[in-house]
């Protein structure tokens, strides 16, 4: 294991992010019992969360890798090797002047230009374990809202952080989410007070810039009685020539009437892992609606779910997958239905390019005694080339009269005949190709926050790029 | 149950004590069968956690109480025989009890005269060896069985062996009885169709039990063969008692332009497994494969199949639907494979399922893997109820509830048999499903 040592002597001026030798605190490579108090130490955990990070290990270590129905590719992932801790050892900044350029730069690349974010109510941007940036809006802060980093969350607001903390999402949920009970770090708290609706998107932006490094961040948002919130998260990462390891948890809590929507933009580099687990749960009347799109990443395995818990809730997962070559997207909705009256919705759109393999997996349970359940599932794949792969796996269960439920999938391609068309008309094959995506992806980004189809647009336009020819 | 035939029980062994050599079987086939054996025996059971067990009750597996059956009595093969009513006009029929064939009537001589083959499983090893090993259980069996296949070829002692030469069309159905006799008895049916180019036969099998409430064990393996632009129709009227626990494992090989269509009707059983694996292997091939169950009580009905387009353009079409009422339970598993390089498949599945009780559970998991492309492929999966618009119209008319229940389920249902394209086996599909509603 590193000494904290090692790095103490370096300049703690904004460039130094830059450099994986910038950390100031590194848990070193592999994990124990070791690494998760070396954790818990540096982020001073109380006791309970020292426990919560030592049952976690425990679990993580006893799973063994789901590989009897997921990608044989995760035993390429080498636990021992990747580092679970990183900090620059430095708090988060609270203005944005402060930030590093390279990872304004990065939002400029993306094409999300300056004005747009400033629309937002909210930002934090994480850089490795830690948030280097974290702001909210002097007025949506007057209002009650809390919207910091998880370790300040679980630190300043225990009374609240503690009632939910794992319980959307149990340590022994699964392999990855275990793993992320034993080292998390950073990720947002939020929390919204009864009938406060957020006008404008808080946002997250997370960025791993280590090579080895794994990447664990807890998201944890509570939306009381009758409130209304957006949050909306991208990721990067440069590629390194060894796989990195992104594992996150993130929880929701729709209370009575409360509304969350939920943005996310996966755009890891080809080389990460990217194994996160999602879940919302919707009390009577409320919403949780989970907007996806991965582009990036080597392998994403992200299923986000909603458990309708009280009566008249909804759940809608809306999810946009492109995988190129050497990516597999397996991603796709969970739905569970767990009182009357309850809707949920699925759209899933995936486009598989050169060697890209897209997968949907869904689940979709209404159990006994439910009246006026509804779910709607449709998943649709286009494939662009001859080696292009995609795959349908949904799992749907019901019990008893009264409910409907229907899901539709489809594969399809290109027509050569719309290709060609365009062409005559001066378009090149790739602007037609791009044109075609686009076109099979549109009805799906309408719906989204208008900054985020553009950015969205933009980025398949260039993942589009060589696809032909 | 008559007092012989209890004496004739004491003597029958368990089937996993060891297999029995019940036939007078050649070398090579014995060792087939000690190899298989062998291989149950080293398999694992399958559990829930198994992607091709999902959903499944596999508690309900268990093999020890099951026997070999024993002799028939001459009033117990008389009783079967007169009960084994099928269709009224068929080109041959054969009529199993306990694995044992009890009558076979023949086919004509003009059809003899044309090549074709109508045996029993056991005469045929020996007497057209070749074309038996060519094909007998020569596909894998992927979809989750393999310990049970191994099993069959372990005990299998008997079944039908029908090769239709090139060009000829069989006009009428060819009929098997297969009957479970016996407390715990079990049998191992398998039926071995080979048509050669241009071909065309319809085979319709029956599955029944002497006792309506012996419980029993069925484990049988199809091997079915389409060659060139042949036309193969397989009917499984799955009738056991609903004690019975059945698993059977089906493949359909379906050569350049031959079509393939097999329809299951699930009535019987406590727990019934069929797995249907349809392999597209040349060009213009096309499968079509149904499905009906009408799912009462405990009734466990779980259906797997895998439509496999190997080769380039080829078409599929899947179409299962289920009715259930009480504590039933259904499970659809069903996967569309289109392996690389066969662009220009045209692929359909559907499943529906109708609840009629609130206790009743249907699952499905339609799954597409798609490896080429050039492909049009579509699933859909649906569970609903009973309209109550469709209810109130025939309730408003003066139709019993009862009545209009059963009423709009044969509709829901007559999709599906009306696919086959034949009125009388279409009629008789229909009587046995009005039969299972009057239990």
């Amino acid at each position: 294991m590193k000494t904290e040592t090692s790095a103490v002597n370096i300049d703690r001026s904004k460039g130094d992010f830059f450099y994986p030798e910038a950390h100031v605190r590194d848990a070193g490579a592999g994990l124990s019992e070791r690494t998760v108090r070396y954790i818990s130490d540096v982020k001073e955990d109380p006791d309970w969360v020292r426990e919560f990070r030592l049952r976690g290990l425990k679990t993580f270590l006893e799973k063994p890798l789901p590989t009897h129905w997921a990608s044989k590719d995760l035993e390429a992932i080498d636990f021992d090797k990747i580092r679970y801790y990183l900090s620059p050892g430095t708090e988060a900044k609270r203005s944005w002047d402060e930030v590093p350029d390279d990872i304004k730069r990065t939002f400029e690349r993306l094409g999300i230009p300056e004005q747009e974010r400033k629309f937002l109510a909210g930002v934090e941007a994480q850089f490795d374990s830690e948030a280097v940036y974290s702001n909210i809006k002097k007025a949506v802060g007057e209002q009650g809202v809390i919207f910091v980093g998880s370790t300040e969350g679980l630190k300043n607001y225990p009374e609240i952080f503690r009632k939910w903390f794992g319980k959307v999402i149990p340590i022994a949920d699964n392999k990855f989410s275990a793993l992320n009970s034993a080292v998390f770090s950073g990720g947002s708290f939020i929390y919204v007070p009864p009938g406060v609706k957020v006008k404008h998107p808080l946002q997250a932006y997370f960025r791993i810039n280590a090579e080895n490094f794994g990447q664990f961040e807890r998201t944890l948002i509570i939306a009381d009685e009758g409130s209304e919130v957006t949050y909306m998260e991208g990721c990067t990462a440069p590629k390194f020539n060894t796989p990195t390891l992104h594992s996150a948890v993130v929880e929701l809590v729709a209370l009575k009437g409360a509304k969350i929507q939920y943005i996310t933009v996966q755009n890891w580099a080809s080389n990460v892992f990217n194994l996160v687990t999602k879940r919302g749960l919707a009390q009577e009347n409320a919403e949780v609606k989970w907007i996806d799109c991965n582009i990036g990443s080597r392998l994403t395995m992200k299923y986000p779910s909603v458990i309708m818990k009280g009566r008249k809730a909804r759940g809608e997962v809306l999810s946009i997958a492109l995988a190129n070559d050497g990516q597999h997207q397996d991603t796709g909705a969970k739905m569970i239905h767990a009182a009357d009256e309850t809707t949920s919705n699925i759209i899933s759109k995936s486009i598989s390019i050169g060697k890209g393999r897209a997968t949907y997996r869904g689940l979709v349970h209404v159990p006994k005694h439910l009246k006026h359940c509804k779910n709607n599932t449709e998943c649709d794949a286009l494939l662009i080339n001859a080696t292009s792969r995609t795959d349908t796996y949904p799992a749907i269960t019901v019990r008893g009269t009264g409910n409907a439920v229907q899901h539709e999938a489809s594969v399809s391609q290109v027509s050569a005949e719309q290709i060609f068309y365009m062409q005559q008309r001066g378009l090149s094959e790739a602007q037609a190709m791009s044109l075609s995506v686009n076109g099979f992806v549109n009805d799906l980004v309408r719906q989204f926050p208008m900054e985020y189809s553009v950015e969205l647009k933009r980025l398949i336009e260039l993942e589009m790029e060589g696809s032909v020819g | 149950m008559s007092s012989v035939a209890n004496h004739e029980l004491a003597k029958s062994a368990p089937i996993l004590s060891r297999p029995a050599e019940l036939r007078e079987f050649p070398d090579w086939f014995r060792d087939q069968q000690r190899a298989a054996w062998q291989q149950f025996e080293a398999s694992p059971k399958p559990t829930r956690k198994d992607q091709a067990w999902r959903f499944s009750n596999v508690a309900l597996l268990d093999l020890a109480p099951f026997k070999f059956g024993g002799t028939l009595s001459e009033e117990e093969r008389t009783a079967i025989l007169e009960r084994s009513r099928g269709l009224d006009e068929v080109a041959g029929r054969m009529i199993f009890a306990g694995d044992e064939l009890i009558e076979r009537d023949v086919i004509s001589d003009q059809l003899k005269k044309r090549g074709v083959i109508f045996q029993s499983l056991e005469r045929a090893m020996v007497e057209h060896t070749e074309l038996f090993r060519k094909h007998f259980m020569s596909q894998p069996t992927i979809l989750g069985s393999a310990k049970f296949a191994a099993l069959h070829q372990a005990l299998v002692s008997s079944g039908t062996f029908l090769y239709v030469p090139r060009g000829v069309e069989i006009e009428q159905p060819i009929e098997i009885f297969h009957w479970l006799n016996g407390e715990n008895a079990s049998v191992f049916p398998h039926l071995l169709l080979v048509t050669d180019e241009l071909a065309k036969v319809t085979v319709i099998e029956h599955f029944r039990s002497v006792n309506e409430h012996a419980p029993g064990f069925a484990c049988g393996v199809n091997d079915l063969v389409a060659g060139p632009g042949a036309k193969v129709t397989y009917v499984c009227a799955q009738n056991w008692a609903e004690n019975v626990v059945a698993l059977q494992m089906n493949t359909t090989t379906v050569d350049h332009d031959a079509s393939a269509m097999s329809l299951n009707l699930h009535l019987g059983s406590r727990y019934s497994r069929f797995e249907s694996l349809s392999r597209l292997i040349g060009e213009g091939g096309r499968s079509d494969l149904l499905a009906v169950a009408v799912a009462k009580h405990q009734q466990e009905f779980d259906a797997r199949t895998l439509q496999d387009h190997i080769s380039p353009h080829t078409a599929s079409d899947l179409l299962y639907k289920n009715a259930l009422d009480d504590r039933a339970r259904t499970i659809f598993g069903g996967l569309i494979r289109v392996e690389p390089h066969a662009h220009f498949t045209d692929a359909y599945q559907k499943v529906r399922n109708l609840l009629l009780s609130d206790d009743a559970e249907a699952n499905s998991m339609p799954g597409l893997e798609i490896l080429a492309d050039n492909v049009r492929c579509t699933h859909g999966a649906t569970s609903g109820q009973i309209e109550e618009d469709q209810m109130f119209y025939l309730r408003s008319r003066g139709i019993p509830t009862k009545v209009a229940q059963r009423l709009l389920v044969t509709g829901f249902l007559d999709e599906v048999i009306q696919r086959l394209d034949h009125s009388a086996i279409a009629e008789h599909l229909h009587r046995l499903i009005q039969d299972k509603f009057a239990k």
